[in-house]
């Protein structure tokens, strides 16, 4: 026990409150403070569109994710027949288009950043991670239009992932196990890696041009690595 | 306003109903469509980076 605290009582300023929410408390208000977690002010190098692909990939997601909300309240005959339907399908569809572009042309603006400098590396780590998660939940999507073009996918699917053996748990042909993938495993697993990604971009700030070096410049002169800790609020 | 016949003739020019036109160099075999999209991802890249950024309120 590390504190006497009795009901209704409040520990002394310099006394931290046990128990694992006050550590947790301390450790979340630490790595992020309001100002870092929400920043009214960002770096001048912000000010360019090769940084709203990021924003513009979260908007995608967020209309994919409404869509697909609708979707799964209607049901498919609602989404085949109507034409109601069928347009929120094809919001559903092209949001996914344009979230799958948006991230990558926001990938290959942080490749060539090179992005992981600065302690950054889990932040990358997470985008490219979530990149995957998201072609797996694309492609589940795919076998569960429920139309010859779903069949035409599958079919063709299971006969490389059979070749690398995982066919036996993922099994492209069952279409209750890849619904549930679709709408329950994958966006869970998307929505956390985002919200992972999102937030270590707070901690750690987006990270600063790569620094342009002349002759006799000495090659530590990266300013990512001196801003790898306070770079979001600045 | 657009008449009917001018909305159908601007359909027909992206008709998904019927077969994808394919290009095929080797062992490259790409669809038209998917090589379009590509096209244009590339140009927004270019674009991103040499358009200037619009300076908002209180940005220096």
């Amino acid at each position: 026990m590390s504190a006497d605290i009795t009901p209704g009582s409040v520990p002394s300023e310099g006394v931290e409150a046990g128990g694992w929410t006050g550590a947790v408390r301390r450790g979340a208000v630490r790595a992020f403070p309001p100002d870092k977690l929400l920043p009214d002010r960002q770096p001048s190098y912000v000010a360019s569109w090769i940084y709203v692909f990021g924003v513009l990939t979260l908007a995608a997601l967020a209309v994919v994710i409404g869509t697909g909300c609708v979707l799964a309240l209607k049901g498919p005959g609602w989404w085949h027949v109507s034409s109601t339907g069928r347009y929120v399908n094809a919001l559903h569809l092209w949001s996914v288009e344009l979230f799958m572009a948006f991230m990558v042309i926001h990938l290959w603006g942080k490749f060539f950043m090179a992005a992981w400098r600065g302690r950054r590396a889990m932040t990358w780590i997470t985008g490219a991670v979530a990149f995957t998660a998201s072609v797996g939940t694309a492609f589940t999507g795919y076998l569960t239009q429920q139309n010859f073009d779903s069949q035409w996918i599958s079919t063709q699917a299971k006969d490389g992932l059979n070749s690398v053996g995982i066919g036996a748990f993922f099994n492209v042909l069952d279409f209750g196990q890849m619904l549930m993938w679709h709408i329950v495993l994958l966006p869970l697993a998307l929505v956390g890696l985002t919200v992972w990604h999102v937030l270590l971009v707070r901690h750690r700030g987006v990270v600063p041009p790569i620094p342009l070096l002349t002759a006799g410049d000495a090659p530590e002169g990266d300013p990512a690595a001196e801003a790898g800790d306070e770079g979001g609020g600045s | 306003m657009a008449t009917p016949h001018t909305f159908a003739v601007a359909m027909a020019s992206v008709d998904l109903n019927r077969p994808g036109h394919y290009l095929h160099w080797g062992v490259i075999l790409i669809s038209v469509a998917n090589l379009v999209v590509i096209g244009i991802m590339i140009l927004l890249f270019v674009l991103a980076l040499v358009l200037p950024f619009p300076k908002g309120r209180g940005r220096g």
